[in-house]
Formats: structure tokens, sequence, C-alpha cells
């Protein structure tokens, strides 16, 4: 069963086109990952998806359990059950960590927060009463978030590059909290252009130039991370068939 | 309703209702005194009129635990007027907390006219806190003149977070002496048609004096808020800033007129003021966690206005 589908989503800015006809199911209940290069077009889709302000104006269509989401609002698209990491975390000056883990969740219970910091390696002693602000590191401020969103059981999250700013001894809780998230039955969609975290996915979807290259197991999309750029060889500028299975 | 189901009211708003005897605390509704506990080196005095209350407060020591006080007004309609005259003699130290309770206001007038005095080498710290219902219907005038005399400090914070403001005429002034310190603080939500009118002023009379003075505004809805703090430096080495933060959203506006003026080449005062919205990757954030678009401005907000 699929729970998200794109149909032809085509997505042009001040001229450029960024998303090119782009056709993906998402199948319901696996970890899911997008790579490609540096402006593939990656935090773009997942943007377009989440609905956020300079992405909403696309062609084609966006199912949400077969449902079009294109004109909901990102508030009714979260309610709905689709949420994301982003690239680069918000800070907010004042806002204390423990009601910024709850701000998004419908039961608030106090226990979840030091559950869900304690899956980011973070303790709770620690950081609850800390704002999640400018004093926070990239990294520790993309754990948070992290955490925040597995504290929401959401149905659908993209995770925009979660390893970004994270130090190596962290990184493997966030690669837990990846299989936490497909237990509890959350659907994950990493964004990435790390071999590591593409490991962490059960299957790919590889962009690049606003195209989908090619789709299928991750073993296989591994060249592309060989410095060859399979299956294409072309960086930016891809001349393959669009969404060819590997 | 009984007296003392009113004073349990107030104290249960204000968050006060826990207590012990060497904390002093003071409570007072429309006109009468409720309650009160003083303290060794406090002495309150008060004298009840139509509208109101007289009180005269003499610190002569210094008091430990933060003074509590009380004000406020639980039906929906009245008058408050409070004239406090406050010493705190030489070398003397006191903190007063103060919450000034509208829950239910409908047309609710609360004036305050304080003058204090702080002594040589002596301080007082003072919060206000104002808890509002969600309608607004209050008129608040709190005016305040304080001296600050030599090596004495004044610190002053005004909180209106929790709940519409209604309409504010705050005006605080401040004269402060040699090696005086004085640092004033508002922070506002204003929402719905809320006006707020601040100004806070400090004169640095006195060598070395330094002033300090703050407010932090967010509105929204058809809020309205003019900002004018001033500072006027006389002596040698004075020091001061002037510091307006205000976010709009919605149909808001926002004025900010910082005021400096040097009258002594040696004196040094400073000001910033920054008028600017919610930022919209915090609000996308929250919007992404399923809130609202208001539940996030008002998360986004109490968080800076802390
Ligand atoms: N809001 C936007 N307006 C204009 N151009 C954008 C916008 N967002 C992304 N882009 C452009 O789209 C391309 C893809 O960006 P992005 O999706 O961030 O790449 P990545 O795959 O590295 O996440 C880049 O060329 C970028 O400059
Ligand atoms: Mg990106």
């Amino acid at each position: 069963m699929s729970i998200l589908e794109l149909k032809n989503l085509t997505l042009v800015k001040d001229g450029k086109i960024l998303l090119s006809n782009i056709n993906i199911e998402i199948w319901a209940g696996y970890v899911h990952a997008i790579v490609g290069p540096n402006g593939a077009g990656k935090s773009t889709l997942a943007n377009t998806i989440m609905g956020l302000h300079g992405y909403r104006n696309f062609v084609g269509d966006i199912l949400f359990e077969g449902k079009s989401i294109k004109n909901l609002s990102i508030d009714e698209r979260a309610r709905l059950g689709i949420t994301m990491v982003f690239q680069e975390p918000a800070r907010f000056e004042g806002l204390a960590v423990d009601d910024f883990i709850l701000a998004g969740v419908k039961e608030k219970k106090e226990n979840l927060i030091d559950e869900a910091l304690l899956k980011v390696g973070l303790d709770p002693l620690k950081y609850r009463k800390r704002a999640v602000d400018k004093t926070l590191s990239g990294g520790e401020r993309k754990r948070i978030e992290i955490a925040s969103i597995y504290a929401m059981k959401p149905k659908l999250v993209f995770l925009d590059e979660p390893d970004s700013g994270v130090d190596i001894d962290s990184v493997k809780f966030i690669f837990e909290i990846i299989k936490d998230f497909k237990k509890q039955g959350t659907t994950v969609i990493l964004v990435t252009h790390s071999p590591e975290v593409l490991k962490q996915s059960d299957h790919a979807f590889l962009i690049c130039a606003g195209k989908l290259i090619c789709k299928g197991e991750v073993d296989k999309m591994f060249d592309y991370f060989t410095g060859k750029c399979a299956p294409c060889n072309h960086v930016g500028n891809p001349e393959i068939e669009d969404g060819k299975t590997i | 309703m009984s007296e003392n189901k009113i004073l349990q009211e107030l104290l249960f708003y204000s968050g006060l209702h826990k207590t012990s005897p060497d904390i002093a605390h003071v409570e007072i509704h429309g006109n009468k005194v409720l309650g009160a506990n003083l303290v060794e080196g406090l002495i309150v005095k008060s004298e009840s009129f139509s509208e109101g209350v007289n009180i005269k407060i003499e610190v002569v020591k210094e008091i430990k635990n933060p003074v509590r006080f009380c004000f406020g007004l639980i039906p929906e309609n009245g008058i408050q007027k409070i004239n406090i005259d406050t010493v705190i003699k030489e070398n003397a130290s006191a903190e007063f907390f103060a919450t000034c309770t509208f829950p239910n206001a409908k047309n609710i007038q609360h004036i305050m006219n304080a003058n204090i005095i702080i002594e040589k080498n002596a301080s007082l710290k003072y919060f206000e806190r104002h808890i509002h219902g969600p309608e607004g219907g209050v008129l608040i005038v709190p005016v305040t003149e304080v001296f600050v005399k030599e090596n004495a400090r004044y610190s002053t914070e005004f909180e209106l977070i929790k709940g519409a403001a209604g309409v504010i005429k705050l005006d605080y002034k401040a004269k402060v002496e040699r090696h005086g310190i004085v640092d004033m603080k508002a922070r506002i939500f204003g929402r719905l048609k809320d006006k707020i009118y601040i100004k806070e002023s400090a004169h640095l009379k006195g060598e070395n004096s330094v002033g300090v003075l703050t407010s932090h505004i967010a509105l929204k809805d058809e809020a309205n808020a003019i900002v004018e703090n001033e500072i006027i430096a006389d002596a040698a080495f004075a020091r001061g800033h002037v510091d307006c933060k205000e976010i709009v959203q919605g149909k808001a506006v926002a004025r900010a007129v910082p005021i400096v003026q040097v009258n002594n080449p040696k004196a040094h005062v400073t000001h910033e003021a920054a008028i600017g919205s919610v930022d919209s990757k915090q609000l996308e954030t929250l919007l992404s966690r399923g809130l609202s678009e208001d539940e996030a401005v008002d998360l986004i907000i109490n968080g800076l206005l802390k």
C-alpha cells in the first residue's frame, strides 16, 4: 500500500525547473531514501510535500493515503500525519526543549520528553530546561528536532539530512531512532547525500537536476556514491530515462 | 462572594497561595486589604478610600524573602487605585513581587501611582506580573517616580503576557545619582484591539550612574503599541542603553522612538530599536507539528518575551 504518491510533480521557480515531472510511490511502513548530489532538488521535494511557503505552486498532484493534499496548508497536512525535520533546524529564543518537544504531541505526557531525548542520546536532566536557541549546536538542535518528531508519532516523516552536524559518536542514535520510527509504524523518508544514511533505508530514489533518475534496491544505489555517479555519469545534467528501476 | 473566597481566588490566579510565616505578603482586592503578613524590617501602613488604598512602605534592613503584593479585582467591572509611597532606607534592601489580577475584566481601571526613594547603598528589585482575562476590558495606568540615591540600585520589570492587555499607559521615571543603577524592563503581549503606550525614562544625574531601559513588545491582531523610552545623561561617566524590540503579526502596528540626550561629553548612551515579524522558519516548523498559526505564534512570542 502506498501512503504517498507524487503524480507528474513539476515545480518551476523564477524560470528554473526545480522538480521535473516526478512520479513516485512511497510504500507505507518502510524506510525510504532520496539521494542525489547537492542541489539535486531533494530538500525542494520534501518542502513541496510539506507545503512550505514558496513550494506551493507546483503542477501535478500529491496524494496522501489516496487523497490529494494539494490545497491543504502545512498544519492541515501535519494533522493528517505528515511532518518533517528541516535540513537547517530553526532556533527558538526562550522556548524550552520540553515545551518544544511536546508542542506537536496530542497526548502530552511528561515521560514522553525523557524517552524521546534519551532516544537521540541527550540527557534529559541537562537538556529539558534549556532553550532551543543559538546556545545549542547545530547537531544538538537536529537531535532535538528528531526527538520532537519521535514524540509525535507521525504517519510519514521526512528527515532532511538527519546526520548533518551530528558528531560521529551520536550518529548511532540517529540510526537507531530510524529503526524505532519503523517499529512504531511511521513511514520514513531520509533525504540525504550520505552513503551511511542511505544504508539505513529499505528502498531508495536517486534524483539529479530535479529529475528522478532511478529507484530500487539500496545496494545497487551505491554505485552512485563510488564517484562514477552511475548510472548516468553526468552530474547535474542527467541523460537517462526518468525513473528507471534498478 | 465572601471576602475569604475572593482572597482565595486572587491567590489562586496569582499562583501565590503557598506561603510561610517568614514570607511577607499583602493582599488588596479593590479598596480592601484582605490579608497581610509582615516581617521584621518591613513597615507597611495602609488606608482605604472609596476607590482604592493608600500604602506607605518602609524597608529599614535587608529583607531576605521576596515580599508578595497581590492586587486585583475579581468582578467584571470596577476601579482600583493604589497609591504607594516606598522608602528603602540606607543600606536596606528588598525584593517586591507584585501580581495584578483581573481575570474577568469587562470594564476595569487599575491606576497605580508609586513614589519610590531608594536611599544611599540601598536596593529594590520590583517585579509586577499582570494576569488578565482573554477579552481585555482593562485600563492600566502604572505611574512610577523613583529616586535612586548614591550607590543605590533599582530594577523593575513589568510583565503582561497572560490574557489581553486592554489599554496600558505605563509611565516610569527615574532620577539616578552618582554610582546609582536603574534597570527598567517591560514585556508585553498585545492582542485584539489592545493599545499599549510605554514611556520609561531615566535621568542620569550623577557621575558613573547607569540606566538600562528595555521594552520587549509583541503584537498581533489589531493591537497597537508606542514605545518612547528616554535616557538623559548629565554627568561624566554616566552610561545608558535603550533597547526596544517589537514583534508584529497580523494588522498590528508598532512604533518605537528611543530618545537619548547627552549633556556631558564624558557620558555614553546607546540605543537600539528593532521591529520585525515572527520568523517564517520558526512558524513553519511549528505548523509542520500540527499547531495552528495562532498557537504557533503564541508559542514563539511567549518564548521571545521570556
Ligand atoms: N525556494 C527556492 N527558490 C528558488 N530556488 C530554490 C528554492 N529552493 C531551492 N532552490 C534551488 O533548487 C535547487 C535544489 O535545491 P535543494 O532542493 O535545496 O537541493 P538538495 O538536493 O541539495 O537538497 C538549487 O539549485 C536551489 O538553489
Ligand atoms: Mg538539501
